[in-house]
């Protein structure tokens, strides 16, 4: 077996004993990259050279025995839409395409006290609006198990560079399920924190009360490795949340027995392909052969969610986005006539066709007339799906549904289909909408690509969650499975 | 024409920066006068992925002065976006409070012409500020600079409770005073940390109906808006008295030309998008706060003016003037505690310092005048250590570099002369040098005498005790 397809657990083992430096194991991630990176295109920016530094500095502290810290010495990858201070972060636009920050996110400076050592930058959608890596205004990102296929998205160069063993685990970001469906079509680990669990400080904003930061791993362990490390409360940012982080890896005990699995019915109807399905059923009974129970549940505002998400979503991002305006950053449109044209015309140029197409529905959601129809309107059917979680969480432990209705589809598919494209987001959305944890674990694959499993847990309860999580992969196979390259 | 045929209505909008010492969002200093953009970091600069964090001291003093103008305060309140593209603004959107404000329904007095009137205050909010834009002449482009840009402002809006230029000067310098009382602001206007806006519209007298109205902008100082309001009641009386409308416009002030130009039309009004702030969290606004920051209020103007026509029998007026402003009337509380002649004092800073401001047009914050040196001084005055005519020169000297009376007068040499003999002397020297004078005296010519003093005391260069000149004066002639 490979260094880079090595847990958490097992490379700091190695480290520790010597067996292995952190330098080897840099190079070694840069080595791969070189060797998969023109079918697989994951990243944007490497950051070679401060990488290999840090890789030295770890070693020595090995070699004196000193290396404590969570993640000393390990590489991972970081989605493009978070902010590492002098190093180029693009969010995948043109409009940043020499943005080097001036300063460190909360998450990038928590990771580099945990010993974590970025290899570089991950492609997404532009601006994280997407669920194929096809907005990106530089590369598509291929998924690993096909790669006329998407990786899924936003996170899509978080999750193929984890699937292609570049890197053994990256951060990305979930909005509306951006970490979770690529997980699930690349056949890895995703975690979405509770909102408020890992602050945003860094992360460009696409939908602040969505946006939420997590792993992609490789397994259930190193997720709650890699949470450990960047999660807590910051006071850099308010929406995080002053809520105790407990112990997460010490939670994975195995045992669910008496374990309480609600499957909301919505979840599992129309619109899910039947391959999916029967696998979600497979996962279930292996869930009561470890001693779990499961019922049907109703969700009955779930059919709201994609359209309340859309206008709640793109509403926040016509405002997020609107400093991208051609007078700082990137892309200023040449002669224009008066201030306005400067705005316009930058702005024309600067964003791809889907970031434009958001912030347009944004802003006419948010308009004088248009507010109460569509925004206050949204904002209550949020409301109503928040309560449609809490009450089967007061019923249940956890939640269990498939994380995406189908398995990757080709490159180019779903491109002038925009509606389409969104329904993909089906079962992840109403997640973010009501604020819970969810995490998107492998479940086996059906003709050939992955099939994504998703756990969904209580607020602030990403322990209970890894824990279910953990239980079924101990007892599977499914994420064992590696692409051929 | 008939110049009183309408009724004319005005309410203002005014903003005051609040005087914290970080800005309202990050940490940066909220100091005037820096060099341009020195007072920023990635959070008021509005970088990709900052976020900001609200300072608890700009919730407090927008409390105090929600407070100190009666308004009631919101339990729970939250924070909005004011979306708008503007180089001023490098987010594109103003930080604001849209429909929870802190403070609403309150209300201030003021006075004109003798009688008090009651201006509702709709509301009080807490923003933050944005950056400043200079235009270079020539249209070669303009220079921002974001130094200001997230220093908390309080924006206070007032029913249209106004009816004249006048009055709307008087509820200025009366909130003015207030947040100067309250210590929560510079209240500038020259520095931009009070700044206003007005709605003006006119009505036949006697029409319920407000008129249209149009917004005025840029009026810089007191005398501005009076003089801007002024000159837009009079260009709105005219386009009525044609038969015409008024249009529903943004108006400029432009002081050096001395009138109002269009800005812009009610078409091309901004829809700023308000929604709430998703970066903020709710801001909960207890009992027990509302009590710690209310207990901080002091004594403010029209109680102060109250105090003073009561305990020292000030005129109504006089008491108004000194309380005008917190300085004015610290001063005159502080030379209480050194002589008893509330009046004297009084007379003294509303005469004296207010003439000596007014001639060199200086503001009180440039004097270095102290409570204690006035009442000292009135007490040189009482004791005849000097006399009326030194105790000016002696107040103007305290008033330029606060030294004490006492260091006054004995390095000038000032101390009145109350020496007979030596006041005899002089008044000898006079009678004999004057011969006409003292004849005229004799043959019965009153006023004669008057020219003789002055003469004395000319002599004694000013020093002389006055009484005991005439005194003399009247013994010599008789003698």
């Amino acid at each position: 077996m490979t260094i880079l397809d090595m847990n958490v657990a097992e490379l700091k083992q190695r480290l520790k004993s010597r067996d292995l430096s952190s330098s080897e194991l840099v190079e070694a991630s840069y080595a791969r990259i070189a060797e998969t990176e023109a079918s697989i295109q994951a990243f944007l920016t490497l950051d070679e050279d401060r990488a290999r530094t840090a890789a030295k500095a770890w070693d020595e502290q090995y070699a004196k025995g000193e290396a404590d810290s969570l993640l000393a010495g390990l590489p991972i990858g970081i989605k493009d839409n978070i902010v590492t201070d002098g190093l180029r972060t693009t969010c995948a636009s043109r409009f940043l395409e020499n943005f080097v920050p001036v300063y460190d996110s909360s998450v990038s400076r928590k990771l580099k006290e945990a010993g974590a050592i970025t290899i570089g930058k991950l492609n997404m959608d532009e601006f994280a609006m997407g669920g194929s890596n096809e907005n990106s205004a530089y590369q598509t990102t291929r998924n690993p198990w096909d790669t006329n296929r998407v990786p899924g998205g936003s996170s899509g160069g978080s999750a193929a560079s984890v699937a292609a063993l570049q890197v053994p685990f990256s951060l990305g970001s979930d909005t509306g399920g951006s970490i979770r469906q690529p997980a699930s079509y690349c056949g890895i680990v995703g975690l979405k924190p509770t909102y408020g669990r890992v602050s945003r400080y860094g992360l460009v904003a696409f939908a602040s009360s969505l946006d939420q930061i997590g792993p992609l791993t490789r397994t259930v362990e190193d997720a709650a490795h890699v949470l450990q490390a960047i999660a807590g409360y910051d006071q850099m940012d308010s929406t995080s949340a002053n809520v105790e982080v407990s112990s997460y890896p010490s939670a994975l005990t195995g045992d669910v027995k008496g374990l309480r699995i609600g499957v909301p019915k919505e979840y599992m109807g129309e619109g899910v392909d039947p391959v999916v399905k029967a696998k979600i059923m497979e996962a279930l009974k292996v869930y009561e052969s470890l001693g779990a129970t499961w019922e049907e549940v109703s969700m009955p505002h779930t059919e709201y969610a994609v359209a309340a998400y859309y206008l709640l979503a793109s509403s926040e991002a016509s405002s997020n986005l609107a400093r991208f305006d051609g007078v700082r950053y990137g892309v200023r449109a040449s002669s224009p006539d008066n201030l306005l044209d400067l705005y316009v015309k930058s702005r024309s140029e600067g964003f791809g066709q889907e970031v434009k197409r958001r912030i347009m529905l944004g802003t006419y959601a948010l308009s004088s007339g248009y507010y109460d129809a569509f925004y206050l309107k949204a904002q209550k059917v949020r409301t109503l799906i928040k309560r449609d979680f809490d009450e089967a969480l007061s019923r249940y432990d956890i939640l269990l549904a498939p994380t995406a209705p189908t398995t990757a589809f080709k490159i180019g598919e779903q491109v002038d289909n925009p509606l389409q494209m969104y329904m993909n987001d089906i079962l992840t959305i109403p997640v973010s909408l009501a604020g819970v944890p969810a995490i998107s674990i492998p479940c086996g694959l059906a003709d050939g690509l992955p099939v994504g499993l998703q756990l969904i847990g209580k607020p602030f309860d990403e322990a209970g969650l890894l824990k279910a999580a953990h239980a079924y992969e101990q007892h599977t196979e499914h994420h064992k499975l590696r692409p051929q390259l | 024409m008939t110049q009183a045929q309408y009724e004319t209505v005005i309410g203002l909008e005014v903003h005051v920066e609040l005087h914290t010492k970080s800005k309202i969002f990050c940490g940066c200093s909220t100091s005037f006068g820096a060099a341009p953009n020195t007072h920023t970091c990635p959070i008021c600069l509005g970088h990709p992925g900052v976020l900001p964090v609200l300072n608890r001291q700009a919730v407090e003093y927008a409390m105090k002065a929600a407070m100190a103008l009666n308004c009631e305060i919101s339990s729970v309140g939250h924070f909005d976006r004011k979306n708008y593209f503007y180089p001023d603004s490098p987010k594109a959107y103003q930080i604001s409070q849209n429909d929870r404000p802190i403070g609403t329904n309150g209300w201030i007095d003021i006075e004109v012409n003798g009688e008090t009137k009651r201006i509702r205050i709709n509301r009080l909010h807490l923003e933050e500020d944005a950056g400043k834009l200079t235009h270079m002449d020539g249209g070669f482009g303009s220079m921002v600079d974001l130094n200001r840009c997230g220093t908390p402002l309080v924006e206070i809006v007032s029913e249209a409770d106004l009816r004249s230029p006048e009055e709307a000067k008087a509820y200025l310098e009366k909130m003015k005073a207030i947040m100067q009382y309250c210590d929560v602001s510079d209240v500038k206007m020259e520095e931009g940390s009070l700044r206003c806006d007005a709605n003006v519209s006119l009505r036949p007298y006697g029409q319920e109906e407000f008129g249209t109205k149009t917004e005025l902008k840029n009026m810089n100082s007191f005398r501005g808006v009076q003089r801007g309001l002024e000159y837009e009641v009079e260009r709105q009386t005219e386009v009525l008295e044609d038969g015409d409308k008024v249009i529903q416009e943004t108006r400029r002030w432009d002081d050096a030309q001395g009138r109002t130009i269009v800005m812009r039309t009610k078409e091309e009004a901004h829809d700023y998008r308000y929604f709430p702030d998703p970066d903020l969290v709710e801001l909960h606004i207890d009992e027990a706060w509302q009590e710690r920051v209310r207990a901080t209020i002091p004594e403010l103007p029209d109680a102060r003016q109250a105090r003073y026509t009561a305990d020292y029998s000030l005129s109504s007026y006089d008491a108004g003037v000194i309380t005008s402003s917190k300085k004015m009337a610290d001063l005159f509380d502080e030379s209480l505690n050194y002589t008893k002649d509330a009046k004297a004092v009084a007379n003294w800073i509303m005469g004296e310092m207010l003439g000596y401001l007014n001639q060199n047009g200086k503001d009180i914050d440039e004097v270095k005048l102290t409570g204690q040196g006035l009442g000292e001084m009135l007490g040189l005055l009482e004791k005849s250590t000097i006399n009326n005519k030194i105790a000016k020169t002696v107040f103007k000297e305290m008033l330029e570099t606060g030294k004490a009376p006492q260091v006054i007068v004995e390095e000038k040499g000032l101390v009145q002369i109350s020496d007979t003999g030596a006041i005899k002397e002089i008044v000898e020297k006079v009678v004999a040098a004057n011969p006409q004078s003292v004849e005229d005296f004799r043959a019965g010519k009153d006023k004669a005498i008057g020219f003789l003093v002055g003469q004395v005391m000319k002599e004694s260069k000013g020093k002389a005790n006055p009484g005991l000149v005439n005194e003399l004066l009247r013994e010599v002639l008789k003698g």
